[in-house]
């Protein structure tokens, strides 16, 4: 028993830090636009479809293809709000959820329109888990993690270290304060876009380098990756990393007790536990309106 | 022909006591609910259930779907309702993504991906071939009352309250409503509509799938209330038509342009859907009908 919990809680931290990249993504649009948006899920897969291409067209190895994962899903996030979210900017925050819904189910439609919808595999070579004792872990998922903890990384350096980053934390906490020192808030909110769907497309390819990749594949995983964000607090990025490992966690421990077809199921438990109890979240400040 | 033209007036029905649901959660008390197709699904299964496993009879059948999931939705708000909107969207969301996975699961109860077939056709061998009309009139009548009643409502001192929570929920609390209950109240009613309609929609087919039940349902829905007019009931109804016409004749667009592939065709027809919210949102945020509104408020516009 407790070898099986370590295992799966080995399991857990690795598919954690997967899902905190794009929980972080989410939380951190989330802190500079102030609304949800639903689009992270199809950024994912734009992310995951660019590394595929790179990866079993090009023969790119995977933690190469990755950075055009980050930018082809950056580069459509920017151009996609800019066309379809921000001439609403200036409506409610649930207007703007609307809208990057049915912003979803375009890019998610144009891709299946141009890949199909069957799933597809990363051109990587199968190997061997390896074995420490009792533990077992497969080198992808490790690779996974590490990738997911590098590009974690570089994200804490650039906003605790360059102006830029600073800048754009000052627009988070107080926008009117950020604009009165001058901060340009479009040009923020086109860097938050670009780098938090970046971070999306990463955490979707990483996802399909774990299983296959197809048009849906962010949208299975859009409820775990809320369920980081909302846990770790909507609008923290170090609350999104807790919250990820969290869910990871607690994703792979409710297989002690229930079928693993459950596994999202136990991030909507955990939303509405997290929002009776402590609905600012583990790491969050606001959250009633 | 006439066949289809029934078929597609019934979807219409359906859709649009789905979309009045949405316009009581929604419209009149402003609380968003992205899990509108989980408590359809939640009702046909219900009604499903009790027909085919318990043998109950059709009528109960519908009373039980529309009691369990204004129960349910009850349920769902209770511990949330004082949350941001886009809370309730991520936390209604997450319901109906459950509903699916239990119903995909727990066969011993739903038959799982086999789905429940069997579903008794109320008068379905007296009628015979008359079926499919006579059901379409029976949804014709449901959705008139319904729409009475929620147009009642609407101008009644319930409704009014209802708006007053949308507008403002602390000026609301502050002339004395107690917000949560009425909060509570209106998704319960919505919930009881989704619940009737999936009643509706699994005694029509006999037939009930988990497949079925996807969140793009969810986005007809608000297509269809966005475009008709949030708020306003009539909006609802003349939206959920419009989204029936507007699916159905892009299923023509095979004759015009044959070289695409079925699944392209079907990318194509959700990626219409999207745009089409997009472009309601852009340039109608009020829809096609827009919400008629009391002479104060018009007035201070």
């Amino acid at each position: 028993m407790l070898e099986k919990v370590l295992q799966l809680s080995l399991n857990g931290l690795m598919a954690g830090a997967v899902l905190a990249v794009p929980a972080i993504g989410l939380t951190m649009i989330f802190a500079v636009l102030r609304f949800v948006n639903f689009s992270v899920a199809s950024h994912m897969a734009v992310g995951a479809f660019a590394g595929y291409m790179l990866n079993a067209w090009a023969g790119l190895p995977a933690w190469i293809a990755i950075f055009g994962a980050f930018i082809a899903a950056g580069a459509v996030g920017i151009a996609s709000d800019h066309v379809a979210l921000r001439p609403l900017r200036g409506y409610s925050a649930l207007t703007l959820a609307i809208a990057s819904i049915a912003l979803n189910l375009m890019i998610e439609s144009a891709i299946r329109f141009s890949f199909g919808g069957r799933p597809r595999d990363f051109a990587i070579p199968l190997r061997r888990d390896w074995s420490f004792g009792f533990l077992h872990v497969g080198p992808q998922q490790v690779e996974n993690a590490i990738i997911a903890a590098v590009a974690m990384a570089l994200l804490f350096v650039f906003l605790a270290l360059t102006i830029t980053g600073k800048a754009m934390r000052a627009v988070a906490d107080n926008p009117m304060l950020a604009d009165s020192k001058g901060i340009d808030p479009d040009r923020m909110a086109r860097l938050a876009i670009g780098i938090g769907m970046g971070l999306a497309g990463i955490g979707g390819m990483l996802v399909g380098l774990d299983t296959s990749i197809d048009p849906l594949v962010g949208f299975r995983a859009i409820l775990s990756v809320f369920a980081a964000a909302v846990v770790g607090g909507l609008g923290s990025i170090p609350g999104a990393v807790v919250g990820g490992l969290a869910i990871g966690l607690a994703e792979e421990l409710s297989l002690l007790a229930l079928p693993a077809t459950y596994k999202s199921a136990v991030g909507f438990l955990a939303i509405v536990v997290i929002l009776t109890l402590r609905p600012q979240g583990l790491l969050g400040a606001r959250a009633s309106a | 022909m006439t066949n289809y033209l029934i078929a597609m007036a019934t979807f219409g029905a359906i859709y649009a006591i789905l979309a009045l649901g949405l316009n009581v959660m929604w419209g009149m008390a402003g609380m968003v609910n992205l899990g509108i197709v989980g408590f359809y699904a939640f009702g046909a299964y219900i009604s499903a259930l009790l027909t085919v496993k318990a043998h109950a009879p059709i009528a109960l059948g519908f009373a039980a779907a529309m009691a369990g999931t204004a129960l349910m939705a009850a349920l769902v708000t209770l511990g949330i309702t004082r949350l941001r909107d886009d809370y309730l969207a991520i936390v209604t969301l997450g319901f109906a993504e459950v509903v699916r996975i239990a119903a995909e699961n727990e066969i011993w109860l739903t038959r799982g991906t086999d789905g429940i077939s069997g579903i008794p056709q109320p008068l379905k061998s007296t009628l015979g071939s008359d079926f499919n009309l006579v059901y379409l009139i029976f949804c014709l009548v449901i959705l008139a009352i319904v729409l009475f009643v929620l147009e009642r409502m609407r101008t009644s001192p319930f409704g009014r309250v209802l708006r007053a929570i949308r507008e403002d929920a602390q000026v609301a609390a502050f002339a004395g409503k107690n917000v949560l209950t009425f909060k509570v109240k209106a998704f319960a009613i919505g919930g009881a509509l989704a619940g009737l309609a999936g009643a509706l929609y699994a005694h029509y087919s006999s037939y009930i799938v988990p497949e079925i039940y996807v969140p793009l349902l969810t986005i007809y829905i608000f297509l269809a209330l966005t475009a008709g007019g949030i708020g306003n009931n009539w909006g609802a109804v003349f939206g959920a038509f419009v989204v029936v016409f507007f699916l159905e004749s892009t299923r023509f667009l095979v004759g015009v342009i044959p070289w695409l592939s079925a699944e392209q065709l079907a990318a194509l027809r959700e990626f219409l859907v999207g745009l089409g919210l997009l472009l309601v949102l852009f340039f109608r945020p009020r829809g096609l009908m827009p919400e008629p509104l009391p002479r104060l408020a018009k007035a201070k516009e």
